[in-house]
């Protein structure tokens, strides 16, 4: 029950919709578990797990070392696979990572315009509107609106690049550098890295680090 | 036979503003975690695969009326009573009434951190050498697929440009409808906006696909 609690969300509006399909999928994994078909507290962990530990700091994480270590950007950039089970990060629906590399010339964003296919181990579960419509079926029509929803404006010389994850294999965005961040420590990096940035919907936070106060 | 997705909607008009939502909003209600966790622990248990999971999801009829997770929820169930591994006397009682039919294995919790960092590869070692080499280009299928498929309409019948190659790769097509892997080439296939919108759209982007070997038809005309 503590994994109830802790997804907890307050939607007052929506409560009787919401009960019926608490009872339905209540039902469901009672008749599952009685058969012996799923341990419930495998669901426990496997909740737990997208909740605490695979979601995007991990490709955070990554995207730091990228930053960081021009020779741990190069094995990304030959075989992400690899380089991000290096540090961990590997598995389900992410089993062929190709890192995608955000430059001033070329703008990355992706996309799954058939479902959601995303890239589980660095960036864990899809946010809802990832896995919507309006981007789904824009993201490949109108990239620059859609970026423009999400406050990012390019220069017009920047050429967008859009990715559609349409079979197993799964892209990450590797934002660039930010200005000003010479000094800081791959943990620091990692701070500025937005799960949006890794999609490519989104910049890294400007640094705050070393610049002068406003 | 006839077969409609409901679920390919790239370049499909009339959808509204993409709402930004913060990081950390995985689920809006406690029970869309327990619907993605049942369809994780039973996708582990050997007795469909992902492909045919993704099938299920996209044909159902009300698909454009439920949310993300009503989605999965609802395939879940249609899988479980095609397999006949439960009943719908059951789903309504509330509580198993037959005995259980044999499974190939069920996720414990300690196996679960273990099993997903395995996650499953679709990379297969290759039967026959690629048909097309990086920046050939290529034309992709123009008929409709009457079965799941991966290749968008929005790119059928398109001419794009070999850009990635991803080996031999379990084929979606065949997996999904339970005719084997049949392993195929996998490429990424680039295309010019304006060719997926037309000139007057104002369009400069590019835009890829992942697309198997049997999407493709060789083109050397026309760029």
């Amino acid at each position: 029950m503590a994994q109830h609690d802790a997804t907890h969300a307050p939607h007052d509006h929506e409560h009787s919709e919401l009960g019926e399909m608490e009872l339905r999928v209540r039902a469901l994994e009672t008749v599952l578990s009685e058969k012996g078909y799923i341990d419930p507290l495998a669901l426990d962990v496997l909740i737990d797990t997208y909740q605490t530990r695979i979601g995007p700091r991990n490709g955070a994480q990554v995207v730091a070392r990228a930053w960081a270590d021009p020779e741990f950007h190069a094995w990304l950039m030959r075989d992400a696979t690899a380089a991000m089970a290096s540090l961990g990060f590997s598995g389900r629906q992410g089993e062929h990572m190709i890192a995608v590399q955000n430059t001033p010339q070329r703008h990355n964003m992706v996309v799954c315009t058939l479902c959601s296919c995303y890239p589980w181990p660095v960036l864990g579960l899809p946010p809802t509107w990832y896995k919507s419509a309006p981007y789904r079926s824009r993201a490949v029509r109108e990239p620059r609106a859609v970026l423009a929803e999400f406050g990012v404006t390019l220069p017009e010389s920047t050429d967008i690049r859009v990715w559609d994850s349409t079979a197993e294999v799964r892209y990450l965005v590797i934002p660039q550098r930010p200005a000003g961040t010479d000094g800081m420590s791959e943990a620091e990096l990692a701070e500025l890295v937005t799960r949006d940035s890794m999609i490519g919907t989104g910049q890294p936070r400007a640094s705050q680090f070393g610049l002068p106060k406003a | 036979m006839s077969y409609t997705s409901h679920a390919d909607l790239g370049g499909e008009p009339g959808h509204g503003r993409v709402e930004p939502e913060p990081e950390g909003d995985l689920w809006h209600a406690p029970w869309e975690a327990r619907a993605m966790a049942l369809t994780l622990a039973m996708g582990a248990s050997g007795a469909w695969n992902i492909d045919m999971s993704r099938s299920v999801r996209e044909t159902l009829p009300d698909h454009a009326a439920l949310s993300y997770y009503q989605i999965w929820f609802a395939a879940l169930q249609k899988l479980l009573l095609a397999r006949r591994l439960l009943r719908r006397a059951e789903l309504h009682r509330g509580h198993s009434i037959d005995a259980p039919l044999p499974l190939a294995r069920t996720l414990r919790a300690g196996d679960v951190c273990a099993t997903l960092a395995l996650g499953s590869p679709t990379l297969r070692v290759a039967s026959a050498p690629p048909r097309f080499a990086l920046g050939d280009r290529v034309r992709m299928l123009r008929h409709k697929a009457m079965h799941h498929t991966r290749l968008p309409g929005y790119v059928r019948g398109k001419v794009g440009t070999i850009e990635r190659m991803h080996g031999a790769h379990v084929f979606a097509d065949a997996h999904a409808h339970g005719l084997g892997e049949q392993p195929q080439w996998l490429y990424t296939v680039t295309f010019d906006a304006a060719q997926l919108w037309g000139e007057g759209s104002g369009a400069r982007h590019a835009v890829s696909v992942d697309a198997w070997e049997p999407y493709l038809e060789a083109c050397q005309d026309e760029a």
